[in-house]
């Protein structure tokens, strides 16, 4: 296999065993950069992944080649919704975040497997029969070199990811909404003389956390495991928190290292068609984003700083 | 009279406790109004019932002669006041435009218009004298710029009536000239300006008019050309006929502690000590007075090891104990009542008695080879609740439980019956009621009766004054001055405490300041 | 209302809530909650084999209680008790088939080797935290990720390429043939002491030593302890340790007493975050670990009956154990409020 072989191969790989990880990332983010630590999200990309599932195993017949769209749409519902109990615990309840979120992914988990069973009657769904297609960008999928590597063959939710990236960076960074929503996370008493809802925004920030979680799970479960039983999204969520931290709480940031970490993932499954890559032993492959994510939040990779005020619950008049 | 703001008869209560007792201020429009008053005498309190952070239980307040309600911040913005908070409201990592629009963010099609934002702001800081650098980040420019944005903030809003509070508490002499410059230029162009503090010369040097609040009270309003700094002083500390401790003579004896030429400097890296030095003798108190933030914290941490001392020494009994760790100086036989007693002092958490162990844990009684003895806990425990009248249903409360003054007698407790040789009191009485503050005098004349050095940090002048056998005044980060308490009065500590010495005006760092 | 009531109020309330809304996600789906909660119970003391099997699937859940308890005591959260067991499992399924001695010296070797597997997984989070100031609960989620990997990599070496290490030597095994002849062959065995041993240690090393005294204060009021000359860093560390030596153990549990060997993963166990709610529920206090543990290691256990007797899929009782979690977490607002009202008395 020549240089450019491997590339052709490896490059739709990663970015294919990315895409999910990139909307959870990003939903961390927004959640985050309020002030809201979000364990939870690998319960709500759970929760996502089923919905996703359920949705298309029921309603392919009515919606057709467009089911998995829909899908996703009503993942990112019930995600959203789910989060609430996070948000309400966290914000209003002032719990202590991080209990609330290793609640929130067991529960999250727990519902999911549960429903399985019960309308399955057993431990893991069918397969579905409606998946993402596969198109080739028209024009840029020409272009030579690059072309067949970016544009051909590509995942409509791939596009889609990271459209969602560059815009959660606009939104951040170029919008009012966006500026207060970083007051709110680094000195949310600053915010609150400005005359910003820190609690509203705090709120705003979550359920958004929890809609792009369910979007990222049932993208996953379409796209990469077609069915959902108990090991579908292993650690995903939490690969997708190491992700955010790794990009340093930027989405541009985050969607470089979720890049970087399908890209991982994505050699651990096929590096044994690889020359040289199958030598190295998959365990190495596979510790890699994590023990990547230890080094990034010590420091050895630039400093990580978390928002000010992150997993500090804000209480108003209080001096 | 032409008054802009007026405060009339406020009362705020929290609790049982008065902050404000019937206190009337009046601004005038274009003044400079100074609102004079010694540490908790309730004046940041007054303040923020205008700017709407508290409801008054009484009283009313009236803007532009309108009887009006301040229920909230955005209120008292809508209305024309603006507030420099003590503490800056500023967000490190993000820069001045983005620090002053939030809220209230100029946009185009959606976007923020950072261009504009800080072409406005540029213009606004030029028109005042401002001098601040719109895309600058915050946690890049100094102490100063950073006041000067919370000032643009409040002009940005369009504030008329500017509220500072103790503006000058973290600036070097030379920010502080700079501001004042600012105020004048800012009643120049319309403004009117309350101005809190507690210090004298920068009153006389730009306030047209001063209240003074005492204890919760409103004392009177002076017209600033026609007092002196003498009187206000007089006005602020008050002529309260205080029970004078008794006690006998003191025999000091040899030097205990002594410090020289220490520099500390506070976490932001500045100094706070600047090249002090103190000498404590056995068998004498020596009280400390200054008004909070001239340095005392760090030279009282500097001295227990809580702090790191930049340069200069501390010795105990003649052992050097310059930056050792804190249990090496306790065991230099130093006891230390904390003047933050629920950070330092105390495990909240604990049981009164686990936390009277705190200091010997780990030595023989109280614990061997590794396991601890929680029945010799008990019986220490139960002594200094009985010796130091520790008000408590038993050692096993959590110390949580207890009121401020029985936590911070055991603590005394627990300090002064390791019988150190050194026993520093900062702070020792604040939050207290008279019966306990007494008895707790009792307890540092009695240490300094068996031959102990006491060295007593304190807010309060009549309790420097009655229990101090000697006093020296911290000012700036140095002791400016030594006195007998007898041969001295309030009047002159209190002028000593604001950088004046009698007949003479005392120089920080040694560059006169110049009045305008 | 003083806090030891509300300390004990609290969770129980959780649970009766917990409970309830189990009941009401069964009435739900269609399931007979009654019938539910029968099977429930059924499972756990149906008979001599289910009692067995129940006080052996409490025996990892008493020390995984512990492992975070104690954690918790100190400040610190530790979540990576999962990958502590892991670890902990496969030091002690390897030292069970790597070597062949007298049972005395075998079985407590296998057991401390995961002991101090758990501890190593738990020092470097404790480091991180303590020189760097690292938030554990990142670092430890990670932790347990790599020694998932880490031990099937190492399980398929030690088996040549196979999933399993095979089955331990009897001179290391817990098993024990009294219990299993009371039991109707449950896999109930010796280790059940030893997760009580260790609830009796950490009660011992938490009440009685200075130790004890020091991590409590540095959990409660780092400002306070470091005044008192007390050494922060080392106690952080040395509470990470501990908590993951407990952890390791019951890796050892399962290792030597309920599996005989260690195999290939494909996910955790479980026990490790069941541990947290464990904890939680038993307010981090030794007694209340015991509590705890018999929960919801009985809830987890008698849950395999349900699908069985009443057709209701186990994982109903992971929601009810995750709302009972989330409802402890909530609970805190209780406490929260009792001490904004004593601060306000102390400010005054």
């Amino acid at each position: 296999m020549s240089f450019l072989d491997v590339l052709y191969f490896i490059v739709p790989s990663a970015i294919f065993y990315a895409a999910p990880l990139i909307f959870v990332a990003i939903g961390g983010v927004f959640s985050e950069r309020s002030g809201v630590i979000n364990i939870g999200l690998e319960g709500l990309m759970v929760m996502g992944a089923f919905i996703g599932i359920l949705f298309n195993l029921m309603f392919v017949d009515t919606f057709g080649a467009m089911t998995p769209w829909f899908a996703i749409i009503a993942a990112m519902v019930v995600s959203g919704l789910f989060s609430v109990m996070h948000a309400v615990a966290s914000i209003s309840f002032r719990a202590d975040q991080t209990i609330s979120g290793v609640a929130i992914n067991m529960l999250g988990v727990a519902i999911a497997l549960f429903s399985v069973k019960l309308i399955y009657g057993k431990g893991q769904t069918d397969y579905i029969q409606e998946r993402f297609i596969r198109f080739d960008i028209p024009l840029l999928s020409d272009i030579p070199v690059i072309g067949p590597m970016f544009f051909k063959d590509v995942y409509g939710t791939s596009i889609l990811a990271i459209g969602v990236a560059v815009m959660a960076w606009f939104v951040i960074y170029k919008t009012p909404f966006g500026l207060r929503l970083r007051a709110v996370g680094e000195h949310p008493m600053a915010a609150d003389t400005m005359g910003v809802n820190v609690t509203k925004m705090r709120y705003i920030a979550v359920i958004l956390s929890g809609a792009l979680a369910g979007i990222g799970g049932a993208v996953y479960s379409q796209s990469i495991s077609g069915e959902f039983s108990h090991t579908t999204i292993n650690g995903q969520g939490f690969m997708a928190l190491a992700a955010m931290i790794f990009g340093k709480w930027h989405p541009l940031g985050a969607l470089g290292a979720a890049l970087f970490f399908g890209f991982a993932q994505a050699l651990s499954i096929i590096g044994g068609e690889i020359p040289y890559v199958k030598e190295v032993p998959t365990y190495f492959l596979h510790i890699l984003p994590y023990a990547l994510t230890i080094l990034a939040v010590a420091g050895f990779i630039g400093k990580a700083h978390a928002p000010k005020a992150s997993g500090i619950p804000y209480i108003k008049g209080k001096r | 009279m032409d008054y802009i703001i007026e405060m009339l008869g406020i009362r705020k209560e929290f609790g049982t406790f008065v902050a404000n007792d019937n206190i009337t201020l009046q601004l005038k429009k274009g003044e400079i109004h100074a609102l004079l008053g010694e540490n908790g005498a309730g004046k940041s309190t007054l303040m923020n019932v205008l700017f709407g952070l508290y409801q008054p239980e009484a009283g009313e307040i009236k803007v532009k002669g309108k009887t009006v309600k301040v229920t909230d911040p955005n209120v008292a913005n809508d209305l024309g006041i603006g507030m420099v908070h003590q503490h800056f409201m500023l967000v490190e990592n993000f820069t001045v435009t983005e620090n002053i629009i939030l809220g209230n963010e100029l946009t185009k099609a959606g976007i923020v218009n950072i261009k504009d934002a800080a072409k406005k702001i540029q213009k606004l800081s030029e028109m005042y004298g401002l001098n601040v650098d719109p895309n600058a980040k915050i946690e890049d420019i100094s102490v100063g710029m950073q006041q000067r944005v919370e000032i643009l903030k409040t002009l940005y809003r369009g504030a008329d009536i500017l509220i500072f509070d103790e503006p000058t508490a973290s600036l070097t002499p030379q920010e502080i000239n700079e501001l004042i410059q600012i105020m004048k230029r800012l009643i120049q162009e319309g403004k009117s300006i309350i101005l809190i503090t507690h210090k004298l010369k920068e009153i006389m040097d730009v306030s047209d008019r001063v209240t003074v609040i005492r204890k919760g009270e409103g004392i009177g309003t002076v017209v600033t050309a026609e007092t002196n700094p003498n009187e206000l002083a007089s006005l602020m500390v008050g002529r309260q006929v205080e029970f004078k401790t008794v006690k006998s003579e003191a025999n000091p004896t040899d030097d205990t502690l002594v410090i020289k030429d220490l520099v500390v400097t506070d976490y932001r890296g500045i100094d706070k000590v600047k090249g002090l030095n103190l000498t404590v003798r056995k068998g004498e108190i020596l009280g400390i007075a200054g008004i909070d933030g001239n340095g005392q914290s760090e030279l009282i941490e500097a001295i227990t090891g809580l702090r790191k001392s930049k340069s200069g020494s501390v010795t105990i009994n003649g052992i050097n104990v310059t930056n050792k760790k804190p249990r090496k100086i306790t065991e230099s036989g130093v006891g230390h009542i904390p003047q933050d007693r629920h950070k330092h002092g105390l495990v909240l958490d604990f049981s009164i008695g686990h936390n009277i162990a705190l200091q010997t844990y780990y030595q023989d009684p109280i614990s061997k080879n590794g396991i601890m003895n929680y029945s010799k806990v008990s019986e220490l425990a139960q002594k200094i609740i009985n010796d130091f009248d520790v008000r408590t249903q038993g050692e096993h409360t959590p110390a949580r439980a207890l009121s401020g003054g029985n936590q911070q007698k055991a603590i005394i407790g627990r300090e002064v019956i390791r019988d150190p040789e050194l026993l520093i009191a900062a702070l020792p009485t604040r939050g207290l009621d008279v019966g306990a503050i007494e008895f707790i005098h009792q307890r540092l004349i009695e240490q300094r009766d068996n031959g102990k050095a006491v060295l007593l940090l304190s807010f309060e002048l009549d309790e420097v004054m009655n229990v101090s056998d000697r006093i020296a005044v911290i000012y700036d980060g140095q002791i400016i001055d030594t006195l007998l308490p007898k041969e001295t009065s309030e009047q002159e500590l209190g002028l000593l405490m604001a950088g004046q010495k009698v007949n003479s005006n005392i120089s920080t760092q040694g560059e006169t300041t110049h009045v305008e | 209302m003083s806090n030891r009531l509300v300390n004990i109020l609290v969770p129980v309330i959780s649970v009766i809530l917990g409970l309830l809304v189990g009941a009401i996600v069964m009435l739900v789906s269609g399931y007979d909650p009654v019938a539910g909660y029968a099977a429930l119970w059924n499972g756990i003391f149906g008979d001599a084999y289910a009692i067995g099997e129940t006080i052996r699937q409490i025996t990892p859940y008493l020390l995984a209680g512990l492992s975070v308890a104690f954690a918790f005591r100190t400040g610190l959260f530790n979540i990576g008790v999962e990958g502590q067991l892991l670890v902990g499992w496969f030091a002690a399924s390897y030292v069970g088939i790597a070597f062949d001695l007298p049972m005395y010296i075998h079985l407590p070797f296998a057991i401390i080797a995961a002991a101090l597997a758990g501890a190593a997984w738990g020092f470097i989070p404790g480091l991180l935290k303590a020189k760097l100031q690292v938030h554990e609960v990142i670092v430890t989620i990670m932790m347990n990720y790599i020694a998932l990997h880490t031990t099937n990599a190492l399980i398929k070496v030690v088996s040549d390429g196979g999933d399993n290490t095979g089955t331990i030597n009897a001179s290391a095994s817990l098993k024990s043939a009294f219990f299993e002849s009371i039991t109707d062959y449950s896999r109930l065995h010796y280790g059940i002491f030893i997760a009580l041993a260790m609830v009796l240690l950490m009660w011992f090393i938490l009440e009685k030593t200075t130790t004890g005294y020091e991590l409590k204060a540095v959990g409660f009021n780092k400002h306070a302890s470091e005044y008192a000359g007390m050494n922060v860093n080392k106690n952080i560390i040395l509470s990470m340790v501990i908590s993951g030596a407990f952890a390791g153990l019951a890796g050892a549990m399962e290792a030597l007493g309920t599996f005989q060997y260690a195999n290939v993963k494909g996910g955790f166990t479980g026990i490790g975050f069941d541990g947290i709610a464990v904890a939680l529920l038993g307010a981090n206090s030794p007694l209340g670990v015991i509590f705890g543990a018999v929960l919801f290691g009985s809830l987890k256990y008698g849950a395999l009956n349900m699908p069985n007797e009443a057709g209701i899929p186990v994982e109903i009782v992971s929601i009810v154990i995750a709302i009972i979690i989330f409802f402890v977490a909530c609970g805190y607002v209780i406490r929260y409020f009792l001490e904004k009202a004593n601060k306000k008395k102390e400010a005054k």
